[in-house]
């Protein structure tokens, strides 16, 4: 994959913006005076650091192959369950449940992403193991919020798990007609244009943002954001086509999806966050939060682009 | 060898309980303290350890139950070697004082990190033995700091084997000392009475 052109040119792209903005933070850094632009600088510089270190990890991971790839995202799903579970309420009764979920749950999805067996990867969650699981917990006999209990292991496991495993998902996509470069550009192209989306949408928010989208779950979400990070995002994957079986519209409408799809779970997600009475999932990745506050776009956008693409582009 | 070791019991720690520090009422220093926390799995003891910074684990000391962490080569292993943990005699069988081995780090001036439950409680923090306060009046200047550990009954409760891998926040609080002609009831219940209002109040 190395040797692709495409490839290179994306490489060296995300690069240069990267650089780009970490110079500009780096002089925004010595020159703002007042304190809260002092805040959003320093905000934007730490972000700016995370986003190299998930890039080196990321890059290293489609590089060296899709073993490293697929145990990169179960890290990132295992991490995400913990999140969600840790600040769910649970009971005992939900010990061995949640055991299950994650050390047999967990690596049973992504293992079968690694040996290409796409038909249990599809059903394995929303058929076997959601029969199963409430099934373990019934039999620790306490029926004191059942529903509920089982509801949200079920959801957490549905968004961390079954989700977010359709971004790797794409590596299993290797009959595409007419398109000859490894399925990796796929999963490169999706992340692209999901932080790409989500970016945008702060910059621009930031910088325009007036009209508040939905005051009671975000007020930092604003429609001057979205438009114009979305029209952003969706600007940069229709010029990205090239690493993509899509054509330029085919592309613009993929990220459409994707931003539409990403802009909704960042919104669900922070609505379950209120819900939940905090601010971040996490502490994990320095600025940004927990790991489910970076992946909550990803967990949308993932299953709906990777479905769009196999119906319409697999043989 | 035993500082790999060590870094990998922690490395592990970290997976399994994340082991997140939140210090509210102090700051992260090189001074002696004696931190007291409630005791709500066999993990307590690795994950403090593994909240601290490194430059304060070397001098801080878990105290660990000599008939859990004793129990076998293993365990002594883990406890003595990989966390710096002292043992100490809880059955009260035991020839002479059993706070003896913790007197002695801390003549060395040391830190310890104390479960004054003396057992394993679930959800609310039972009463203090009396361990705390004997310390507390022989070490007049040595900082008390109240540690509430979130979660760890969720990760390994009592009676079960089977590790969930939650996030496992240890929250710091205000130092205390002893005062002038306290009451060791007063005391300890003043002591107990602070990791309630740190479990309280945390976010």
């Amino acid at each position: 994959m190395l040797a692709e052109p495409v490839f290179q040119w994306v490489a060296g792209g995300v690069v240069a913006f990267l650089a780009a903005f970490s110079v500009l933070g780096f002089v925004l850094d010595r020159r703002v005076t007042s304190a809260t632009a002092k805040e959003t600088v320093r905000n934007l510089n730490a972000r700016l650091r995370a986003w190299w270190a998930m890039i080196a990890l990321f890059a290293g991971a489609v590089v060296i192959g899709r073993v490293v790839t697929v145990v990169l995202f179960a890290l990132l799903s295992f991490m995400a369950l913990r999140e969600f579970v840790t600040l769910t309420p649970t009971r005992r009764g939900d010990h061995r449940m949640l055991f299950v979920s994650f050390f047999v749950v967990v690596p049973l999805q992504y293992w079968l992403i690694g040996i290409n067996w796409y038909g249990l990867f599809a059903v394995l969650i929303p058929v076997y193991v959601f029969v199963t699981l409430p099934a373990i917990s019934v039999l620790a006999g306490d029926t004191q919020d059942f529903l509920a209990r089982s509801a949200k292991v079920q959801w957490g496991l549905w968004l961390c798990v079954y989700a977010l495993s359709n971004a790797p998902a794409l590596l299993m996509l290797d009959a595409i007609p007419n398109y000859r470069l490894p399925p990796a550009m796929l999963l490169l192209y999706l992340m692209i244009v999901v932080q790409m989306s989500d970016v945008f949408q702060y910059v621009c928010g930031k910088l325009f943002g007036r009209t508040r989208l939905a005051p009671s779950v975000s007020p930092s979400k604003t429609v001057e954001g979205l438009l114009g990070g979305g029209a952003i995002a969706i600007g940069i994957g229709t010029l990205l086509h090239g690493m993509t079986p899509f054509s330029p519209w085919q592309a613009a409408g993929m990220s459409l999806l994707i931003v539409v799809a990403g802009f909704f779970g960042g919104l669900v997600l922070s609505a379950i966050k209120r819900d939940l009475g905090v601010k971040d999932w996490g502490h994990t990745i320095e600025g940004h939060g927990g790991i489910l506050d970076r992946m909550d776009s990803v967990c949308f956008a993932a299953p709906l682009f990777f479905h769009a693409t196999r119906y319409w582009f697999t043989v | 060898m035993n500082a790999l070791l060590r870094m990998f019991v922690l490395g592990l720690v970290r997976l399994l309980a994340g082991a997140q520090a939140n210090w509210q009422g102090c700051a992260p220093e090189r001074r002696q303290r004696i931190y007291f926390a409630n005791h709500t799995s066999h993990l307590d003891t690795v994950v403090v350890i593994a909240a601290l910074p490194a430059d304060l684990r070397a001098e801080t000391h878990p105290v660990a139950a000599l008939d859990y962490w004793g129990g076998s080569r293993l365990r002594r292993f883990i406890a003595t070697t990989c966390l710096n943990a002292v043992l100490m005699d809880r059955s009260g069988h035991g020839r002479g004082d059993p706070l003896k081995p913790l007197v002695q780090v801390l003549e060395r001036g040391h830190s310890l990190i104390l479960f004054p439950e003396g057992t394993r409680s679930e959800g609310s923090v039972a009463p203090f033995r009396s361990g705390l306060f004997h310390l507390a009046r022989r070490f007049p200047e040595v900082e008390l700091v109240p540690v509430y550990l979130e979660n760890l009954h969720r990760i390994l409760p009592k009676g079960s084997f089977l590790i969930v891998p939650l996030i496992c926040t240890s929250w710091f609080g205000t130092p205390m000392r002893l005062a002038p002609l306290e009451s060791k009831a007063g005391f300890l219940e003043r002591a107990r009475q602070a990791i309630v209002t740190l479990s309280a109040r945390k976010v």
